[in-house]
């Protein structure tokens, strides 16, 4: 199923100063497969996307996509993989100086040299795509959280990218909202054929939706699974994870503890 | 220990020297990467406009204000100096030339330094802290080209222009002090005027100083900003460094430029 990858990761390892805190990853993500990412907070997930973004630069190991390596492109090169790339910031992100149409269409504006109207008829269609119509003329600041994040989505999608880096798009949105990005990134994916990875808290949902799973925990790949695999595991870890309970395998601590990894059911990818 | 002691200071100093040779080389590339990506703040000159505005229109009212005054004190604290050595009737070239050479470019860079750059400083730091400048390069556009040249080429722009209006402002300042208030004649002052000013070595130059006043301001204020901690504290530090090291090269500049003209 995924020997068509269009994301690779190969033994990579990437840390803050003398902190690591990713080793040895590796895991594939296919062409138009929607892949998510699981794993407590501070894990590493936002750092994963950004090696992927080339915002940052592997230690170790490769971060390919469609075949180039991310860390040893150039200026240039970074931004020619850019173009077809989306990304879902965490916090957002939008151009506080900006109205929200403006940044929506920022993106349209910078690559390509579409009429007023027809950016005009983009930007609507993908504020309504993320059910916020009628919002163009507010400043970011004139936004509720869980709007902001829907805005920063549209902007994301604004130029149909071919990969897409979701960093917990469903957090901060009532269960309707919720539903809708949902869809909306599923159907980038099924009707566009957008490789898509996405960070996210919300397991019942992202298992409706996803292909794939991949949990991170002390650095390292903990677990993986198609979300059948994964409800269906017998791990203690994957089941603390999913039922979301406090006792378990895992404590509350930090950091993470290495020597859980031994405790992990389904295949350490 | 004594010795640690009697150490520390010269090690502070020492510290310190190649903090700011460091931070000159930084800056000094800076402005090289941002010449590089000059190309859309020019070829799209809508982006400099919108900071010329933000830059300069809105330093309007200190500059005319400070100049109208600055000129005000020049005529009163002129007149009864020259009068003193019975030369009133040279108050215009006095006015003219205190202006025109120092006053004009040297304050209204301060002025702009205070008013512009500490809030381009602010804007751009604040940016990164709330990671739009990163957002902006992982939609693959530059941050350098499109938030920081627009923004220096405005700054640029605006400086020389805010000078010639604090200068012509000052100059209304003296007219109105010596000629409406204290009743100097009117012709002689502006005949004074006209016959002590030179085009080249007094205007031109001045205009030259602004410009290289204009450049180093708005170079510290975008450098700052887009090298400030990206925290709410860090931003705040990066405009207090941007009006306190604007200042002191302002004025070490005018000593050198002076120099070099006159
Ligand atoms: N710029 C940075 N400098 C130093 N350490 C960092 C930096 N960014 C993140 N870290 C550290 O890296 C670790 C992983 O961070 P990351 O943002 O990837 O976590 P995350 O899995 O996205 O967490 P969350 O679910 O809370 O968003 C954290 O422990 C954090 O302390
Ligand atoms: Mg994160």
């Amino acid at each position: 199923m995924q020997n068509d990858s269009f994301i690779e990761f190969k033994h990579v390892s990437f840390g803050y100063g003398d902190r690591l805190i990713l080793q040895d990853i590796s895991l594939k993500i296919g062409r138009g497969q929607l892949v998510a990412i699981m794993g407590g907070s501070g894990s590493g997930k936002t750092t994963l996307l950004r090696l992927i973004s080339g915002q940052i630069r592997a230690q170790q190991g490769q971060v390919l996509v469609d075949g180039r390596d991310v860390g040893r492109m150039n200026q240039r090169e970074l931004y020619q993989h850019r173009r077809r790339m989306g990304m879902l910031f965490q916090f957002g992100a939008l151009f506080t100086d900006l109205p929200v149409f403006d940044n929506v269409a920022f993106p349209i504006r910078e690559h390509t040299s579409l009429s007023p109207a027809m950016v005009r008829d983009l930007v609507l269609m993908k504020l309504h795509a993320v059910g916020l119509r009628g919002t163009e003329s507010l400043m970011p600041a004139e936004l509720s959280g869980g709007m902001s994040r829907r805005i920063a989505l549209a902007r994301a999608i604004a130029l149909d990218p071919q990969i897409m880096l979701y960093d917990e798009p469903f957090t901060g949105l009532d269960p309707i909202s919720l539903a809708t990005i949902a869809l909306l990134i599923k159907k980038l994916s099924d009707a566009l054929g957008t490789s898509a990875v996405m960070v996210t808290h919300d397991v019942h949902k992202s298992l409706e939706i996803v292909d794939y799973v991949y949990f991170i925990a002390g650095g390292k790949i903990a677990a993986a699974g198609t979300p059948d695999e994964v409800r269906a595991s017998d791990s203690p870890w994957v089941h603390q994870f999913i039922h979301g309970e406090a006792d378990g395998p895992v404590h509350f601590a930090y950091p993470a503890q290495q020597s859980l990894a031994g405790s992990f059911g389904l295949e350490g990818a | 220990m004594m010795l640690d002691n009697l150490l520390a200071p010269l090690r502070h100093l020492g510290h310190s020297s190649i903090n700011a040779i460091w931070k000159l080389g930084m800056m000094s590339r800076f402005l090289l990467a941002i010449l590089a990506h000059s190309g859309q703040s020019l070829l799209r000159f809508q982006l400099t406009i919108r900071e010329v505005y933000f830059a300069g229109v809105l330093s309007l009212i200190i500059i005319v204000v400070s100049g109208l005054f600055v000129g005000m004190v020049l005529g009163l604290q002129g007149y009864n100096t020259l009068s003193r050595f019975g030369s009133a009737d040279a108050l215009g070239a006095l006015v003219a030339l205190s202006l025109l050479r120092e006053l004009g470019p040297v304050l209204a860079a301060l002025l702009f330094a205070s008013r512009s750059g500490s809030a381009m400083t602010a804007e751009i730091g604040l940016m990164k802290a709330t990671e739009q400048l990163e957002a902006m390069s992982v939609m693959a556009v530059d941050p350098v080209a499109r938030v920081v040249a627009p923004r220096f080429w405005a700054g640029v722009i605006s400086m020389p222009i805010l000078a010639a209006l604090f200068n012509v402002m000052g100059i209304f300042g003296g007219y109105l002090v010596g000629v409406v208030m204290i009743g100097l004649d009117e012709g002689t002052f502006w005949s004074q005027m006209q016959n002590n000013v030179d085009l080249h070595s007094d205007v031109i130059n001045g205009l030259i100083k602004s410009l290289f006043f204009g450049i180093a301001v708005t170079l510290i204020a975008v450098f700052e900003g887009f090298d400030a901690t990206p925290t709410a504290a860090g931003v705040s530090s990066a405009t207090t460094r941007t009006v306190v090291t604007s200042a002191l090269v302002i004025l070490a500049l005018d000593f050198v430029l002076t120099a070099f003209m006159f």
